[in-house]
């Protein structure tokens, strides 16, 4: 349900402030959402000030250099450092983005880090992303078939598969999932954008022949609907992809279904 | 693991407004709005229909500084409720989805909206005079 406000043991305080080493003269201060479920304390948001002259480019390198020059108890996730693995999307500047293709240089001021946004954290950086997981599981995202198999592969024309373009680049970083409005208030219940994107992803694919029970699936109030064409997703996708298109994609299947 | 309930990572409050989501909104709330301009609407009609008592007191009520204003508010509200309907009405068809057109979609239908209301206004106190 909607609530604007952050229960009790969410509320974030002032943190600790990390210094910078002495002598240095590029300092950047980063603001970093940090929840240590050990403590018994509520999450708090702490000060780094970090040496840009021994750093990267990327937000992904101030955050391994603080962990690793500064507080080792900082937790995030992280894998490619390139944008392909989907890992390390925090809310960075306000808006949901992944670290490691995010230049520090864009960002005005304090660089403020904190979860994706209204989700259960594990710890600092790290939501909890089992119920989008579990989301994403009940789309069934393979190909579904129940003509024989054929001797080669199953073929498609460069037409059909250029339907797919836009929708295999997802990564399931869940920024869009994330940003989104609807799926902050109905998120038990609203599949979100990035599942629906990869749902829609399997119902363009020509190869599969489950479009149908994809389609009477999804036909729910809350499952599709939920979506109110708000538009953050695309707003905040790293990928440049168009979730809300895709949304899009699937309600005229079903409108198209009807007439 | 951890007996207590994880806490709930921060959304509205740090969320950067993005004009996609702020034009929804207003969406919602115009929508709203509508909802209630709808019953003072009635609420006129019906008041010409008990005499000329009721209708002037009516009258005399949407004419204050504070009546004017709320209707000043139902005013942008209509044509910004319509604008933005219009704008899901591409939507429907899947059309203007991408981010630029998104952008220019959203500030079109707020200057129309703006520019509508200030026309009508206009118009109405050129008529009525005051």
């Amino acid at each position: 349900m909607v609530e604007f406000t952050l229960p009790a043991n969410s509320k974030i305080t002032k943190g600790k402030t990390h210094k910078a080493p002495d002598g240095a003269t590029n300092i950047r201060r980063f603001k970093i959402y940090r929840f240590d479920p050990d403590s018994g304390e509520t999450p708090r948001l702490d000060t780094f000030e970090v040496d840009m002259d021994s750093c990267g480019p990327m937000v992904l390198d101030a955050l391994l250099k603080m962990k690793n020059e500064m507080d080792p108890t900082l937790t995030f996730r992280r894998s490619c450092r390139e944008g392909v693995c989907g890992s390390c999307s925090f809310n960075i500047d306000g808006t949901n983005t992944l670290a490691c293709t995010k230049a520090i240089d864009e960002i005005k001021g304090d660089v403020k880090i904190y979860p994706l946004p209204h989700m259960a954290v594990v710890k600092d950086l790290v939501p909890d992303l089992s119920v989008p997981y579990a989301q994403y599981a009940s789309i069934e995202p393979w190909i579904k078939t129940d003509s024989p198999l054929p001797q080669g592969e199953r073929l498609q024309s460069p037409e059909d598969r250029a339907k797919l373009d836009g929708l295999w680049e997802c990564i399931l970083c869940f920024c869009c999932q994330t940003s989104c409005p609807s799926y902050w208030w109905n998120g038990d219940r609203y599949l979100g954008p990035a599942v629906l994107l990869q749902s829609y992803r399997f119902i363009a694919d020509s190869r599969d022949e489950a479009t149908g029970e994809r389609l009477d699936d999804l036909d729910d109030p809350f499952r599709l609907f939920r979506c109110h064409t708000i538009m953050n997703c695309t707003s905040t996708c790293p990928k440049g992809l168009n979730p809300g298109e895709a949304i899009a994609g699937i309600k005229m299947g079903l409108g198209k279904r009807r007439s | 693991m951890t007996s207590r309930e994880r806490p709930l990572s921060p959304h509205l409050q740090i969320y950067k407004w993005q004009i996609t989501m702020a034009l929804s909104i207003l969406h919602r709330m115009t929508g709203v709005a509508l909802v209630v301009g709808a019953l003072l609407l009635s609420y006129w009609l019906t008041s010409a229909a008990y005499g000329p008592e009721a209708f002037n007191l009516a009258h005399g009520l949407f004419g204050t500084i504070l009546g004017r204003l709320v209707l000043l508010g139902l005013t942008f509200s209509l044509f910004y409720h319509l604008g933005n309907g219009v704008r899901h009405l591409f939507w429907d068809v899947g059309m203007g989805f991408e981010m630029p057109n998104l952008r220019a979609s959203g500030i079109a239908v707020v200057v129309f909206a703006v520019v509508f209301t200030l026309l009508t206004w206009s118009a109405a106190y050129i008529v009525r005079g005051g």
